[in-house]
């Protein structure tokens, strides 16, 4: 369904990415794991066409996004939904008019049908009767549920999660982990997770790619990649730091 | 040396390139998709009524400050009466449109640029981008619509508020004889003075509603970018209006008063 050929993406002197090549099959939930700063949420951004590689392809289902224009990649985004590290909910707008947003601005939709979809989509993620809330009168956990109802509202094939546990506690994570894993199961998306969180990694992954010194430096199966014997693999799951990392 | 200068020139020039592309992005959208009436509405109020109070104190003691400076200086050779009719071409064609455009610059374009820097640095923009989204269609079209139908409203208010104002200076506080400074107002304002400030106006609303929103939605991360791009949006806005104001003076100029 998506596969990633070669990618190649610098930020000016520094080369970020050099050749990433892999593929997701549809209905496939893979997690992307790495160190912070491990250009993961860049590799994620290539992938619905929010960034533009410097070499290499990512084709959808055979079609190649990175040559697209700006208005040629709305059509491949109606296929994907995503939900952002700091939940990115607009702030000038309420819960339902942020989680029904994609459909104002269709107008197929009457509103009375528009209203019922927020409503059915804020109950997936059980935060039921909060459409009238400003995003400012959240938390950190209710922010990220209705980024993930804004993405999972118009039914997309395919949900990217950047980050979606970071900066919260461990209850509240763990609920999240519940919530992606039920949007999975329900609606039958191919999900896509960058995560450093170990256990999110676990519960969701049936597969499991590690990007270190900018590729890939490990790949399998959940069981794979944490009975790796390979010190850099194990470092980082164990969450060990080094003589290096302390001056750093 | 040599090769800062280049480099300088350099950056300028690609600056000014992709600025030329954003406006013919903005263009194609302008004219290829519907706009929102609710969109266009709270920009209407949002950059024209939210801006009267700052044009209508700017044209009132711009007026009041020409008529002064004018009468003090005719006073010398007994032109008295004249004083308006200074106070009126000016504000029609030059004061009015000029002076308005740089306090809106300052309101609007700062805001314009603060608020789309905030939406990119918070992710906001890439959220519109994966909801099928084009940022152009949904920010910058709703705005630069507004900016070019309230700047002449707010212009016509400057200017009207301005001539009243140097009126009541010149007549009730410096003594001027109203019936023949208003019959050499009436005598030397043309309807073409008018129309070049208006001219004007529309033009400088889509310059300053361009430059807020291109520097808003390139701007660099963090508070510091958003600070930069704010700061550079009120500057280059203001420029590109001073320098734009002397090439549609000659051009409006010779082109109306040839009619």
């Amino acid at each position: 369904m998506i596969e990633v050929r070669k990618l190649k993406k610098s930020f000016g002197p520094n080369l970020v990415l050099d050749g990433v090549s892999f593929g997701i099959e549809k209905g496939e939930s893979l997690v992307i794991i790495g160190r912070s700063g491990g250009v993961k949420s860049v590799l994620l951004k290539h992938l619905i066409g929010l960034l533009k590689p410097d070499a290499g392809q990512v084709l959808i289902d055979g079609e190649d996004i990175t040559v697209m224009n700006e208005r040629e990649l709305l059509r491949v985004r109606h296929r994907f939904g995503m939900v952002f590290q700091g939940a990115a909910l607009f702030d000038s707008m309420n819960v339902a008019e942020n989680v029904g947003f994609a459909f104002r601005r269709d107008r197929r939709l009457t509103e009375k049908e528009i209203a019922r979809k927020v409503s059915e989509s804020l109950e997936m993620v059980d935060l039921p009767g909060i459409e009238h809330k400003n995003p400012s009168e959240l938390s950190g956990g209710m922010r990220k549920r209705v980024g993930l109802a804004r993405a999972i509202v118009y039914e997309p094939e395919i949900v990217l999660y950047d980050e979606p546990t970071t900066g919260l506690d461990p209850i509240v994570s763990d609920s999240i982990d519940h919530l992606m894993l039920r949007v999975r199961d329900r609606l039958q998306v191919t999900t896509v997770v960058v995560t450093h969180d170990m256990r999110t990694a676990r519960r969701l992954g049936q597969r499991i790619l590690m990007l270190h010194d900018k590729n890939i430096y490990a790949k399998g199966t959940p069981e794979e990649v944490f009975g790796s014997p390979d010190p850099v693999v194990k470092q980082f799951i164990d969450g060990v730091s080094d003589e290096r990392n302390l001056q750093s | 040396m040599i090769r800062d200068a280049y480099n300088r020139v350099f950056r300028w020039t690609q600056g000014m390139g992709r600025l030329t592309l954003f406006a013919k992005e903005v263009l194609c959208s302008l004219f290829g998709h519907r706009t929102s009436g609710h969109d266009l509405t709270y920009q209407l109020y949002y950059l024209g009524v939210k801006s009267q109070a700052v044009v209508l104190v700017t044209g009132a003691f711009t007026g009041m400050v020409l008529a002064a400076q004018t009468y003090f200086q005719f006073h010398k050779v007994r032109m008295d009466t004249a004083t308006l009719a200074v106070v009126s071409v000016s504000m029609c064609s030059e004061l009015g449109p000029v002076l308005t455009a740089l306090m809106v610059a300052g309101r609007v374009g700062a805001s314009l640029a603060a608020e789309l820097g905030t939406m990119r640095v918070t992710e906001q923009i890439d959220a519109l981008r994966t909801l099928a989204t084009h940022p152009v269609d949904y920010l910058v079209v709703p705005r630069l619509v507004a900016a070019h139908i309230v700047m002449p409203v707010l212009t016509l208010e400057a200017i009207a508020l301005g001539i009243t104002a140097g009126y009541g200076v010149g007549v009730f506080l410096l003594g001027i004889d109203p019936a023949y400074s208003w019959y050499n107002m009436l005598k030397h304002t043309d309807a073409r003075d008018l129309a070049i400030g208006l001219i004007k106006a529309f033009v400088y609303g889509g310059i300053l509603a361009i430059i807020g929103c291109y520097k808003g939605l390139t701007c660099r991360e963090g508070a510091q970018g958003v600070g930069q791009a704010t700061t550079e949006a009120v500057v280059y806005a203001s420029i590109a209006i001073l320098i734009t104001n002397f090439f549609l003076t000659l051009v409006l100029g010779t082109l109306l008063h040839t009619l």
